[in-house]
């Protein structure tokens, strides 16, 4: 069995930052792997430690930047990954949805994988639609925000829980081959071992161009454009204690004491 | 972008859910803009009733499906695609909810639309323009939508509830239900997070997030709860963390919850925490970042190390 990890680099923004154009100026941007993504690879890589000839396969769209985030993934127990880039991906502002689709489409058909795993969000462009749009693209059955998973491998069916809003939790049966959106505390993702990350620098990391995969430009485009970015005014009117740690203590002290709080 | 609107209500376990209003509210904004009417569709479950309560003010028709009882995804994506081949709205607009997000994007696959998610406005003269979030609400972003046809899924609590009594047309819409792809069965629900206390009682909260590092510190936090006489609780990676235990988790998908006090610690305020205590009457917000989106709903707020704050805080109680 194959399992295909979708796993995107996100950029994580420092505290002061400053906008430039379309973009977050580059020197207040950490790069990470995706959070969410994080335990969908864990999620994979138990399914393979539990039964027999598992294959995790992670698939990134991103440039070779992303590669130090991809090492992570196979340090913690993918196989192989895959990383498609070029330059009209490098040159688009916004790569949406659809062209996502389009490509981790593609992808699929030169792996034929039996699951496919991918985190319910990005932390920074927090579309929360590849997954799903991606398995109707490819004719698989799905499920969103997936926070519990038991996979019978025997009859093909994946038992799971779904996370609804207001702690309730809904228990679906979903047909494989499937694509799982997976949520956070599904598990506990594993820190790389040394041991992982010296393993992880002798697997192979295949990039391919949308040549490669049977694909031209025309997938990067988009009938959505991203025409601004900018800092959210802000709506705070809030009262802004200042002075040192003991200072602004005793004002919060002081306020709780008149609201009654702390004098049981 | 041509004119009708068709929004799709979500309901659970026999209720409408509070975004179903909401789109309404959003639905009747966009279809005012486009010049067009505004649909809306009621899926599954006790339609009829549903749809007599979601005869509000500028909805113009509600179609009715009778198709199960609760949400299924492959049911709705084929009878959303129905709808759209019979109405052709310029826009699908759909709740960015759970259940939202585990159809939306399949229905903008299948009727090839462009997607745009988690809308928190739009307008549209000409074209249409939608305002979102990224980067965890630290910045805010505007698309452009340059075509005929549009998905959308708008963010719940972002547009206010629909009130009045409408004059909409209520009609039952037939949908032809291909059995063999539906692919997923809905086996139950379960509530979670029951245990030792319960949150939502609490008249004060203090409440810890991912600033606090690691699981030993959450002794400083409980401390100071133990201190002031009031329950610990927390963001989603605390208990992701397994720190606490999930009865304790303040958010979308933890309890809401409206004390008199809330004192965020370390938490940054990202939507999905913020609807669960938004409604609180007084919040205070610690964090070293002055720019943490949770500034915004606090009313009180020290920008500064919570391990020199939350201590200092502390002893003052002791
Ligand atoms: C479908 C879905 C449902 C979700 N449901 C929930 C939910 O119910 N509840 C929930 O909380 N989240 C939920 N989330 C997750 C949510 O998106 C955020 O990831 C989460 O709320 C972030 O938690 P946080 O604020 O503790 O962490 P972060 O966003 O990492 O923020 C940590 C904050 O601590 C501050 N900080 C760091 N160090 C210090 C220090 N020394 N002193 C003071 N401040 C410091 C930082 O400046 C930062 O602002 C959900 C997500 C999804 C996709």
């Amino acid at each position: 069995m194959k399992v295909l990890v979708t796993v995107k680099e996100v950029a994580e923004v420092e505290d002061e930052f400053e906008i430039d154009g379309l973009k977050i100026d580059e020197r207040y941007l950490d790069y990470d792997l995706n959070e969410w993504d994080d335990y969908a690879v864990e999620e994979g890589v138990q399914i393979a430690e539990e039964n027999d000839d598992v294959e995790v396969v992670t698939v990134t769209i991103g440039p070779e930047r992303a590669e130090e985030t991809i090492r992570m993934a196979l340090a913690k127990g993918a196989d192989r990954a895959i990383r498609v880039w070029d330059d009209s991906l490098e040159a688009a502002d916004f790569i949406d949805v659809a062209t996502k689709t389009d490509i981790l489409a593609a992808v699929v058909e030169e792996e034929q994988p039996d699951l496919i795993l991918s985190g319910v969000q990005a932390g920074d462009d927090a579309f929360g639609a590849t997954g799903v749009s991606l398995a109707d693209a490819i004719g698989f059955e799905w499920a969103a925000v997936v926070n519990a998973l038991d996979l019978d491998v025997e009859s093909g069916v994946a038992h799971l829980r779904r996370e609804l809003e207001g702690g309730i939790e809904e228990l679906a049966d979903v047909e494989i081959p499937a694509v799982l959106t997976i949520q956070t505390g599904i598990n506990e993702p594993r820190y790389a071992s040394l041991r992982g990350i010296r393993q992880a620098q002798s697997k192979e990391i295949a990039p391919k161009s949308l040549g490669d995969l049977g694909l031209d430009a025309s997938v990067t485009e988009s009938e959505i454009t991203l025409t601004s970015m900018y800092e959210p005014e802000s709506e705070s009117d809030a009262t802004i204690w200042e002075g040192s740690a003991d200072e602004t203590a005793g004002k919060l002290a002081e306020f709780l004491r008149d609201k009654g709080v702390g004098q049981a | 972008m041509s004119g009708d609107v068709l929004a799709i209500t979500e309901h659970r376990r026999g209720d409408l859910r509070d975004v179903s209003y909401e789109l309404i509210a959003a639905g009747r904004q966009l279809a005012d803009a486009l010049g067009g009417d505004l649909h809306l569709a009621v899926i599954s479950g006790e339609v009829s009733d549903f749809a007599d309560q979601l005869n509000r003010d500028g909805v113009d028709a509600i179609h009715t499906v009778d198709e199960g009882e609760e949400f299924n995804h492959d049911v709705y994506t084929q009878v959303i695609t129905q709808l759209y081949d019979e109405l052709q709205p310029g826009a699908v607009v759909m709740p960015n909810s759970v259940n939202g997000l585990d159809y939306a994007p399949a229905v903008a696959n299948r009727l090839d639309l462009p997607l745009v998610t988690d809308a928190i406005d739009f307008s549209a003269d000409g074209t249409l323009s939608v305002t979102r979030e990224q980067y965890g609400s630290k910045v805010e972003t505007t698309v452009e939508v340059d075509a005929d046809h549009v998905a959308l899924t708008i963010r719940p609590g972002e547009w206010p509830a629909a009130e009045g009594t409408g004059e909409a047309e209520i009609a039952a819409f037939d949908a032809t239900i291909d059995e063999s792809a539906v692919k997923s069965t809905v086996t139950g629900f379960e509530e979670v997070g029951g245990g030792d206390v319960d949150i939502t009682e609490a008249d004060i909260l203090v409440s810890v997030g991912r600033g606090i590092k690691e699981e030993e510190n959450i002794e400083l936090v409980q401390a100071l709860a133990d201190a002031l006489g009031a329950t610990l609780s927390s963001s989603r990676p605390i208990v992701d963390n397994g720190w606490l235990p999930k009865n304790r988790q303040v958010g979308q998908s933890g309890k809401v919850v409206t004390p008199d006090v809330y004192i965020a610690i370390g938490i940054s305020g990202a939507v999905q925490h913020v609807a669960g205590m938004k409604g609180s009457d007084t919040i205070i917000a610690i964090n070293t970042d002055p720019n943490a989106p949770i500034f915004d709903i606090a009313d009180y707020g020290i920008v500064d190390d919570l391990f020199d704050v939350v201590p200092a805080l502390t002893e003052q109680f002791e």
